[in-house]
């Protein structure tokens, strides 16, 4: 049987590498657009110092841009070195966006990020914006594709088991493609790096006018971030609700852990506005209730009943009893394929196969499952509610105060003259951690929210993983760490080095901090 | 509508293509950053040489990325086995890897000589390792992988990492180091001049005879000791994919039977030297972009020589044979290597239209000149 170690250590490496690769993706997310809209100008105007703008945020943008790609590298891998029998298993349908993704997105973006770096001198204006902007439909493409492939694994649309291949199949390419759980995490993911990257700007621009630093160059770009960032705010949270609907649709026990929901309520539901959920007791000890307010949410009507995850367990103990049976039968067919019995029980129970499987944890055959080994299968369908109760509302918090945050900023690049409001722009400096926050806790809530499974339903995580050993595992995951860590380093220090140094590092001759002849900086 | 053995060859071919592909477009710029060290002797001189790829390592790299994925779409077992099974080898290949975008992008951001010749030596480890790991993970193909399934076809790989690393494969991994760096050489003589220019050339001489002569001693003892896989019983094409169905035997000569049946399929091998020679000719008369032509075409042909001989094995298994994954019961299902050819039919020649722009924008010659002018936007 495989070990727990294992699994909880290739979790952890593959949590620790996607939440590090998420901290570059929603800046360059972001980034591609507000370029887009800087170069954009300066080609209408010809005025010069939108080109710089372009430029010097374009080469933080590349900064960031390098340890996307080096960690994008990883999660490609990984799936085959760590999640081997996952890999087998959903292949068949899961290896088609992540290739399509390399075909029609990562090659746009990867060959005119190139150009846009170097074909400043080689290209006439309208060609280059043209460049700017096929890197940024390059970037938003494979965010779509990825999350194609992300939303099939919360939702598996369109597949089907097969016995003879041992495997899902794809059955409807459609389905999968149009599936709503990807459209809902698409908008609402791209928007995430949309505010992240307005955030960047508008941070920085803001120590600028802080210090009194380039102070024209500062203002144009805290006005572009702070429109750009106030519509990408409002996208977020619009969208945001629309995946807390899917989430309702597709993923019962992820909206119900989040919400801390233990009883099902008569429709329309209360949202829990706080509480203090008591995992061992299976309730809250106090919440702080809003009426209607999630059943509107959670399924756009009065009527609808959000089931609670008491009565979700006792659903999916009827579905692992089913389970079992189908587990059963495909041993027998796995053995003998012209079982004509088998496989009549094998159809009848094909449907709730992966949550037979959710007993292999625990045992090797069907026949050794006792009451207690049940209850406990029963149990782990349910994430636990603490984590992601709060995780959400963390989430959500910041949310509101980014709203906050960037209606302030845009009526008061409206208004007055923005460099005086210094409290503003302190605002805005402290708030420049908070979009990654922001995203990471949403990822959290997202994948920790779908345990057991890694494929909704189908596949439980702890089946999904490599034959190798903790031992493998612990050396990796000790690589992994030891690299990130060097390169964040270094990472920082560059952004840190040329966020300080501002416009000036272009050497144009037009601002504070130009690079002397003796020490050029370069690039 | 194609049948399922028709996509079944198809696709056999297009991971071979994706494969040559990542060889000539990411091989060059892998081989660039493994002379960097030796043929720029200077901060100006390694300056020159990266940014003769310094806007194209990028988009290269992808061929590198995609073919991955593609092996992830059409091949889930080989890419679930194999990418496991070589876990450390696949691990090195990334560590390598991650020298690269912050080898490339942040070598020059700081005026620093120790900093610079730092990521230097990163870049040619991300230029190096990778080709070498390839070659030796080929030379372990061809003598079978010890790996087994079990009921679930849970795979595990029962070798340890360092038995990847016996004599037959490294001398893989020494065709496949010397064919890179050979390309780039060649590439580099064309986009460079002067001292440079020379310095590649003669590097690129020596790898190229390296290359052939290790190519040729490694057919040698292919041919002499080192069985090959045969498929015993009856082979359906056209049957579900289930690589625990059929029963293989190891067999003296096997890999050459392929050749023996179609003789046509000689030409390979023949395009390997043939390409080689012709390619060393040029280079070493000044026609770089033709010899560029030609070690592309030598690359094709190396990697097709193994491809062929092996064919129709992929991953043949040393420790439990009739495990060994094939083109005919290791694919996805019919429904996605259609959907998967029809991508690649649309996509792959839109993205050589645009590669070649790319190319064409930054064509020329890189000099010093450019580097100095260019002080604040170049590598
Ligand atoms: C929502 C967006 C998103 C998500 C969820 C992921 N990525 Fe990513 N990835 C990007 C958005 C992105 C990007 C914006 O396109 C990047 C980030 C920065 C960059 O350079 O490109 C990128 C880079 C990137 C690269 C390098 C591409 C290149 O060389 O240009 C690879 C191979 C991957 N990613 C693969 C993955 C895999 C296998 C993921 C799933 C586990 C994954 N990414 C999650
Ligand atoms: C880059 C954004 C992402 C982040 C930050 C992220 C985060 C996480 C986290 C925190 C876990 C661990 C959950 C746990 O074990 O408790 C996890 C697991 C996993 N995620 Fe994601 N994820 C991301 C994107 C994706 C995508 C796009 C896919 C697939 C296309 C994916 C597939 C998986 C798989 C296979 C696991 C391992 C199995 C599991 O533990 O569920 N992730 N991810
Ligand atoms: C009122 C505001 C918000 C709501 C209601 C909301 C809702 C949600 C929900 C329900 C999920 C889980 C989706 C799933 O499990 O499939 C999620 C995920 C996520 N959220 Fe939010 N969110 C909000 C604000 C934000 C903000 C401000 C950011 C970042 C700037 C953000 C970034 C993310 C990310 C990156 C994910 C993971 C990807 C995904 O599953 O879509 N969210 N959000």
């Amino acid at each position: 049987m495989i070990s727990e170690q294992l699994v909880d250590l290739s979790r952890l490496q593959f949590a620790v590498t996607a939440l590090y690769h998420f901290l570059f993706v929603p800046l360059t997310l972001g980034m591609v657009w507000i370029l887009v809209v800087m170069e954009s100008v300066y080609v209408m105007t010809g005025k010069a110092v939108y080109k710089d703008m372009t430029r010097f945020w374009g080469k933080l943008f590349g900064i960031n841009f390098a340890l996307g790609v080096t960690t994008g590298i990883t999660m490609e891998f990984q799936f085959g070195t760590n999640w081997a029998y996952y890999s087998h298993y959903v292949g068949d349908i899961f290896g088609a966006p992540l290739a399509i993704e390399g075909l029609m997105a990562f090659f746009l973006e990867s060959t005119f990020i190139g150009l846009f770096f170097f074909g400043w001198d080689r290209l006439s204006r309208p060609k280059h914006l043209m460049v700017t902007l096929l890197m940024a439909v390059g970037t938003n493409l494979s965010a779509l594709w990825i999350l194609i492939a992300n939303g099939w694994m919360q939702n598996p649309v369109g597949a089907e088991f097969n016995y003879t291949t041992m495997r899902m199949e794809l059955v409807d390419f459609w389905a999968m493609l149009f599936n709503p759980d990807a459209q809902a995490k698409f908008v609402h993911t791209v928007s995430a790096g949309y505010v992240t990257a307005s955030t960047f700007v508008l941070s920085i621009s803001a120590w600028y006018l802080l210090k009194g630093q380039d102070v024209e160059f500062a203002k144009r770009s805290f006005r572009v971030a702070s429109a750009f960032g106030l519509a990408s705010v409002l996208s977020v949270i619009v969208l945001g609700d629309e995946s807390g609907y899917t989430v309702g649709e597709a993923q019962q026990t992820k909206l119900a852990a989040m919400e801390a929901m233990w009883e099902t309520e008569p429709a329309p539901a209360s949202f829990n506005l706080v509480a203090s959920p008591n995992e061992a007791a299976g309730k809250n000890n106090w919440a702080v209730e809003i009426p209607w307010v999630m059943g509107l949410i959670g399924t756009r009507s009065t009527t609808r009943e959000i089931p609670g995850i008491h009565q979700i367990k006792d659903k999916n103990r009827i579905r692992i009893l089913s389970g079992m049976q189908a587990v059963q039968a495909l041993e027998q067919l796995r053995r003998n394929p012209q079982d004509a019995a088998a496989k009549q029980n094998f159809e009848a129970h094909k449907a709730d196969l992966g949550f037979g499987l959710l007993l292999k944890k625990y045992v090797v055959h069907m026949d050794e499952v006792t009451p207690g080994i049940l209850q406990k299968a029963v149990d782990d369908t349910i994430p636990r509610v603490t984590p992601m109760f709060w995780g959400f509302r963390a989430m959500v918090g910041l949310a509101a105060l980014l709203l906050a945050l960037f209606v302030t900023a845009f009526i008061g690049t409206l208004q007055t003259r923005c460099e005086d409001m210094r409290w503003l722009l302190k605002w805005a400096l402290w708030m420049l951690p908070a979009p990654w926050l922001a995203c990471e806790l949403g990822w959290f809530v997202a994948e920790y929210g779908r345990q057991p499974w890694t494929i909704y339903g189908v596949l439980p995580t702890h089946l999904s993983v490599s034959t190798l050993t903790p031992g493998n595992l612990y050396g990796s995951l000790a690589g992994f760490v030891g690299f990130y860590t060097l390169l964040l380093v270094v990472e920082m220090y560059l952004m840190v080095k040329f966020a300080r140094l501002g416009p000036g590092s272009l050497g144009t001759g037009r601002y504070r901090n130009e690079p002397s002849t003796t020490h050029p900086v370069a690039a | 509508m194609l049948d399922y053995p028709t996509l079944k060859i198809i696709w056999w071919l297009l991971v071979g293509v994706l494969l040559v592909g990542f060889a000539v477009m990411d091989g060059h710029d892998m081989g660039v950053g493994t002379l960097l060290p030796f043929v720029g002797r200077n901060d100006l001189e390694r300056r020159v040489v990266i940014n003769t790829v310094g806007p194209h390592w990028d988009g290269n790299q992808v061929w590198f990325i995609t073919g991955g994925g593609a092996i992830f779409a059409a091949w889930p077992l080989v890419y679930a086995t194999a990418f496991s099974g070589f876990y450390w080898a696949m691990l090195a290949v990334l560590w390598a890897l991650f020298f690269r975008p912050v080898g490339f992008d942040y070598r020059s951001k700081i005026h620093d000589a120790t900093w610079r010749s730092t990521w230097d030596w990163g870049l040619f480890i991300g230029g190096a390792v990778p080709p070498l790991i390839f070659g030796v993970a080929f030379g372990n193909l061809l003598q079978g992988v010890p790996f087994g399934f079990d009921d679930s076809l849970v795979s595990t790989y029962t070798g340890s990492f360092w038995q990847l690393l016996n004599p037959f494969a490294l001398l893989a991994g020494v065709v496949s180091s010397a064919m890179i760096t050979f390309h780039g050489a060649v590439y580099l003589a064309h986009r460079t001049e002067g001292i440079i220019q020379q310095r590649a050339r003669r590097a690129g001489l020596w790898a190229g005879i390296l290359m052939l002569v290790a190519f040729s001693v490694a057919g040698l003892w292919l041919a002499r000791s080192i069985p090959g896989y045969v498929i015993t019983s009856l082979v359906d094409p056209a049957a579900l994919s289930n690589p625990m169905a059929k029963t293989v035997t190891r067999e003296a000569g096997a890999w050459f039977a392929n050749y023996h049946k179609a003789p046509l399929t000689l030409l390979v091998p023949a395009l390997a030297y043939a390409g080689a020679l012709l390619a060393m000719a040029l280079l070493s008369l000044g026609r770089t972009g033709w010899a560029f032509v030609a070690s592309s075409v030598a690359i094709a042909g190396i990697i097709g020589t193994a491809g062929v001989a092996m064919f129709p094995f992929v991953m043949p298994s040393s420790s439990m044979p009739n495990a060994s994954l094939t083109v005919w019961d290791s694919v996805s299902s019919k429904g996605t290597l259609g959907i998967m050819l029809v991508a690649t039919l649309i996509f792959v020649p839109i993205i050589i239209f645009y590669t070649a722009w790319a190319y064409r924008v930054m064509a020329g010659k890189v000099t010093a000149a450019y580097v100095q002018k260019n002080d604040h936007s170049a590598y």
